[in-house]
């Protein structure tokens, strides 16, 4: 497992962050040695710790690992959200400041996060509307996202007067509005009760299919993980650091029932087992 | 088609459920007020009666108690009828005329109101959006209102007279002194309300600060500003009245108390309070129906 990591960092330039713009232009995220510290009053939290981390363009990246791994920290360090203290990161080889007011990429939250005033529509055009984007192009597009999340005929709704899911959905659809390409989503699926979260895990990897996106997604199911992602990135806290990143051979064409194949369940097994080491590390 | 008749007949119960409790209270009011009516006017009565050596009855003094002209507490029928005469039965013009009265001190509430809202949405967005506002601003709001309104009313109306300010602001500016506080408060604490997740959304499309302003913030602060405002309301009216009485004021609620109590004219006074005091509910109410109609319009509204 180190073996791979280390083979993951040789894969790259060791000059680190004056070549990340250009020495794999495939590549969308790229970090070396990040690390990140809070400041609390017991003491420094290391809540990332020498995290080197490669995402190609196109890639589906699973972060599973137990509370305070620093998975949604990661996730919020890519999207400028929190600074890293030290070591490097780049998104798109800009930068995460740069990436941001570039408006690279699109952020679904635990919550649905939906103002509560606006319609569906308006709350999946609100970054239309920020960004400037003239009204009837605004228009076709949050008709087209909101097509693509199946939430066709909501828009005229108001977020309280849709289920959990359903408004879980329009805030992905918010993040797709403005086609980024990549998107970062943490834990959006976490509150939401099994039914609903397979039937979204499956209309998240259609998604996918169709656009190409990168994503980026924090979990703590493993289940998750292994179904949604090419690549599975396992963390383990106190530091947070990454222990495991495990390419997944699965097809393309998932149906919900691969997840009783043995194939499927030995990945599932290796994240455990990943998870599990990570533990005994304490 | 079910859900909708068990509305219907759920709201038949909410009003019923609503009103008898209040109706309860009222009439328990009203019996003790009599009671303390017959109690506090009868030592005068009493006297009276010795004075004219004429034996008198229970009945006779209860009677007697509530007809008084200037009663130390008089009957509630007696400011009914008072009120009745000096509204129905005057015309508006007349200097006697309650609603004359009270049309004075509502157009300054108004006025005062509508200042001391838009001063204190001011205030707030300026120590929301300003760090040095906020340090320096809040100390001197709050204790702008621990000193007494009754002490500070006749500065204001005096410094306003000698600078030739008169009329109708110097009142208003009173309700303003009072009502921009809650706005203010309430305010700074609906501009501060969105969720750090939201603020974290903005952040990530790139938004300006007057964008996040606009877009989150302002409609965020709308249930907090109308719960500041109906408070803000009644103080404004309290404002009105302090406003009338220290300046010799000829007209206006402030004005009609403040004569009562010059010739003792309790049932005077009594139904100016209760014309203020119903002035004020009603003023709430409609604050309260526009708060109703317009967080539903926003979506807000359940």
């Amino acid at each position: 497992m180190a073996d791979k990591i280390a083979a993951d960092i040789a894969a790259t330039s060791p000059s680190g962050e004056g070549m990340a713009g250009n020495a794999n232009s495939g590549d969308v995220i790229r970090a070396r040695d990040l690390c990140l510290t809070f400041d609390s009053n017991d003491g420094p939290v290391h809540a990332l710790k020498d995290v080197d981390l490669n995402i190609e363009k196109g890639d589906f990246v699973s972060f599973i690992g137990p509370s305070g791994c620093g998975k949604t920290t990661l996730l919020r360090v890519i999207a400028d959200l929190e600074n890293p203290t030290s070591g490097s990161i780049s998104v798109n080889g800009m930068t995460p400041e740069e990436a941001r007011l570039n408006r690279a990429y699109g952020y679904v939250f635990q919550a649905p996060a939906l103002l509560a005033w606006r319609t569906i529509e308006r709350n999946v055009g609100l970054p239309l509307e920020v960004m400037g984007i003239a009204r009837n192009d605004a228009r076709a597009r949050v008709q087209r996202t909101l097509d693509l999340v199946g939430l066709d005929g909501f828009g005229r709704k108001f977020p309280w007067q849709l289920s959990g899911g359903m408004q879980q959905r329009a805030s992905i659809a918010r993040a797709l509005s403005f086609d980024a390409d990549l998107l970062l989503m943490d834990e959006p699926f976490g509150a939401l009760d099994e039914i609903v979260r397979d039937h979204l895990n499956e209309a998240l990897l259609h998604l996918w299919a169709k656009t190409g996106k990168t994503i980026c997604f924090v979990t703590h199911s493993i289940p998750e993980a292994v179904y949604l992602s090419n690549k599975i990135v396992v963390m383990s806290p106190r530091p947070g650091r990454v222990t495991d990143i495990i390419e997944s051979d699965l097809p393309a064409d998932r149906p919900l029932g691969i997840r009783e194949t043995s194939q499927f369940l030995e990945i599932a097994q290796r994240v455990r087992n990943g998870l599990r080491e990570g533990h005994s590390d304490e | 088609m079910s859900s909708r008749q068990n509305g219907i007949v759920k709201g038949h119960d909410g009003i019923f459920k609503k009103l008898s409790p209040i109706v309860t209270i009222v009439a328990a009011l009203v019996v003790v007020w009599y009671g303390f009516t017959v109690y506090l006017n009868s030592p005068w009565q009493i006297d009276l009666y010795k004075k004219a050596d004429v034996e008198w009855t229970m009945s006779d003094l209860v009677r007697d108690t509530m007809a008084h002209n200037r009663p130390i507490l008089p009957a509630p029928h007696q400011i009914i009828v008072e009120i009745w005469e000096t509204t129905v039965n005057k015309k508006i013009t007349s200097k006697r005329s309650l609603i004359f009265h009270a049309g004075i001190t509502l157009s300054s509430t108004l006025l005062g109101f509508v200042i001391g809202t838009i001063l204190g949405i001011g205030l707030a967005v300026a120590i929301v959006e300003n760090r040095a506002m906020d340090k320096s601003l809040m100390p001197w709001i709050i204790t702008s209102q621990t000193i007494p309104i009754l002490a500070i009313a006749p500065m204001i109306i005096v410094v306003l007279n000698a600078v030739g300010v008169s009329g109708l602001l110097p009142k208003a500016l009173i309700s303003t002194y009072l009502s921009f506080f809650p706005v203010a408060v309430g305010m700074v604490k609906g501009l501060r309300s969105p969720d750090l997740m939201l603020i974290d959304l903005m952040r990530t499309y790139k938004t300006s600060r007057i964008q996040l302003f606009w877009k989150l913030r302002l409609p965020s602060s709308v249930p907090f500003l109308f719960a500041s405002m109906k408070v803000a309301i009644a103080t404004s009216l309290v404002g009105a009245i302090v406003g009338e009485l220290p300046t010799g004021a000829v007209a206006g609620l402030g004005a009609r108390l403040l004569a009562g109590s010059y010739y003792g004219q309790t049932i005077q006074i009594w139904s100016a309070l209760i014309t203020a005091a119903v002035m004020a509910a009603a003023l709430v109410t409609i604050v309260g129906i526009v708060s109703r109609v317009t967080l539903r319009r926003m979506g807000l509204g359940s």
